[in-house]
């Protein structure tokens, strides 16, 4: 489940600041680095994806996001983005009020749980989902707060964050009729881009 | 088709192979930062690699406490040990001879071969001994770049050091910065602790409390306190390991003796020995004037003193890209004092990269051969060049 970059790219304002949490290799920065000339910065935990993070000349920094973002100053980043980790975090909630105070705007990219597939396998087969986009077992699974669309979308509510712009995509990384009618059922990956 | 080269098979195939120190005179005096003045002064110094057309590829490395100008290579064929960051410079390895040229001088006030307490004062006609003036970081910040001057080198690739060498990276990056285009700091901190501190005083007493101290004129007297710097070798060289190393290497092992019963004969823990022998050889290698100096300079160091005791405005006046790197298990030069460089240079806005290394070695890792250390090192570096040493 890879989303297209250029969908948060148009959200990202060139010359920016833009600090990505669980950056990967680095590839996103490394995208808005060549195409929108922003000042990139990106926090990784495992060691194989710092290297590649500095093999591809991103800035990266080891960090346990679990330990949240003491480390940054308030308002020091213009977009802070999450690209499938949120749902990895042992406190999403806590984490995406850090994320507003150092960062104006967020961009967070998350695996909709309410997605039908997910919904059969745990109602009519009574197994907890394993999916291409979430291979894992209940027991070996980083993904220990998994959240629906409407969950999300609750959560900004009760925090006073306000929803700037959605995108909601299919298995197959689309956007349809379908998925945007009833994107709680029909989405397989949610794209949000927030602020305060 | 060329005949084939003769080499000498003496020497790894990723060393430097064999390397001859030179030394620089310097007749402008150096104001330094006591006050003091230094009318003329030689520096020892390495150079490994070759200048490129555009001078561009120069790598300086920054020396800790007993370091010294030989980093890398062999000074003779029969050496049975290479120079002390042979782990990170030579062809292939992380700072890459074949790409860059590496220079290391001896630091001033160093005592193997720069002009330091052991050389004479022209004044005097004497060693200068207790009577050399106390230096600080930036005391050797300028003196490097006069050496790079003389080199030819009006912008460095990277500056790099562990430990107290960082120091002098950072210090570079603020005193000089259109000259720094990377700044590598490993394993330091922009300002020692209480508890480091302590330590350094530890090894300060014990060799001014040595009788063979004379106030630090013991050449004048034809001796040296060699006990006091041993001991304060081995303060030190405790605290560069970690406990975990310490049991690793020594455990409670005996070199001599017996816990049997009923006899009774003086028992040796294998640590023991092997800390009174690393004390001893030191002792007879090294200046103690020169470690107490070192010591000092390390204490003094505060890296945003001058700028309201604000690392993110200290940072500010800097314009290189850093690579911060600490080792999990080093107390001396904790990971949490390399993370304070990192938050401090992200919130001054300046590029970053940083890794925590998974290392049981201590504050020593810096120097030794981690397979993660040198690839995040080696990808730091391989950017560097592939970028045009920008």
């Amino acid at each position: 489940m890879r989303v297209d970059f250029e969908q948060l790219s148009q959200w990202v304002a060139p010359q920016s600041r833009v600090l990505d949490l669980g950056c990967g290799d680095g590839a996103l920065l490394r995208h808005l680095i060549d195409t929108r000339g922003i000042q990139g910065m990106g926090v990784e935990i495992d060691n194989e994806r710092i290297t590649a993070c500095i093999r591809n000349g991103v800035s990266v920094i080891e960090h346990n996001l679990d330990r949240g973002l003491h480390n940054f100053l308030d308002n020091s980043f213009d977009t802070v983005i999450m690209m499938q980790a949120l749902q990895a975090m042992r406190r999403p909630d806590l984490l995406l009020e850090e994320m507003l105070r150092v960062g104006r705007e967020c961009i967070i990219v998350f695996p909709n749980f309410g997605h039908w597939p997910a919904r059969l396998s745990v109602a009519l087969g009574g197994r907890m989902p394993v999916s291409t986009a979430l291979p894992h077992q209940w027991y070996n699974t980083p993904n220990i707060h998994l959240c629906t669309v409407k969950d999300f979308e609750a959560l900004c509510a009760e925090k006073g964050i306000r929803i700037l712009h959605r995108v909601v995509l299919n298995q197959h990384d689309h956007s349809g009729a379908l998925t945007n009618l009833l994107p709680n059922l029909f989405a397989a990956t949610a794209v949000y881009h927030v602020s305060r | 088709m060329e005949p084939p080269i003769l080499m000498p098979d003496a020497f790894p195939a990723d060393s430097v192979g064999l390397v001859t120190p030179q030394c620089m005179a310097f007749d402008e005096p150096v104001t330094l930062a006591c006050g003091r003045t230094l009318d003329r002064y030689q520096l020892m110094y390495e150079t490994y690699g070759t200048l490129n057309a555009d001078r561009s590829n120069a790598v300086l490395i920054c020396h800790a406490l007993s370091g010294n100008h030989h980093a890398a290579g062999y000074h003779n064929a029969d050496d049975r040990k290479p120079g002390w960051w042979d782990t990170c410079i030579g062809p292939g390895k992380p700072i890459d001879t074949n790409r860059f040229f590496v220079v290391c001088p001896n630091n001033l006030g160093g005592c193997h071969g720069s002009t330091g307490p052991a050389s004479i004062n022209p004044e005097t006609g004497k060693p200068w001994g207790g009577d050399f003036p106390t230096l600080r970081v930036r005391d050797w910040v300028e003196t490097q770049s006069r050496l790079a001057d003389n080199l030819g080198i009006q912008r460095f690739a990277a500056i790099v050091g562990g430990s107290l060498g960082g120091m002098q990276v950072m210090r570079w990056a603020l005193e000089h910065p259109e000259r720094v285009a990377h700044a590598i700091v490993i394993a330091s901190a922009m300002k020692l602790t209480a508890q480091n501190i302590a330590f350094n005083e530890i090894a300060r007493r014990a060799i001014m409390t040595d009788p063979q101290f004379f106030d630090g004129h013991y050449l004048e007297h034809g001796t040296s306190p060699k006990t006091g710097l041993a001991i304060a070798r081995m303060v030190g060289h405790t605290t560069y390991l970690s406990n975990d190393a310490m049991r690793d290497k020594f455990g409670r092992s005996l070199r001599t003796g017996t816990f049997e019963r009923g006899i009774d004969a003086a028992v040796e823990f294998e640590v023991e020995s092997y800390l009174r022998y690393q004390g001893d050889v030191f002792s007879e290698a090294f200046d103690a004037n020169t470690y107490l100096l070192m010591t000092k300079a390390l204490d003094y160091f505060d890296l945003a003193r001058e700028y309201n005791d604000n690392p993110i405005e200290a940072f500010k006046k800097s314009l290189a890209r850093f690579l911060v790197i600490s080792f999990s298990s080093d107390w001396r030069f904790a990971p949490e004092r390399s993370q304070e460089i990192v938050n401090a240079l992200v919130g001054a806005g300046r590029e970053v990269c940083y890794a925590d290394i998974e290392a049981n070695q201590g504050h020593d890792a810096f120097l030794l051969h981690i397979p993660r250390y040198l690839e995040v090192f080696s990808a730091y570096m391989q950017r560097i060049a592939d970028e045009g040493f920008r």
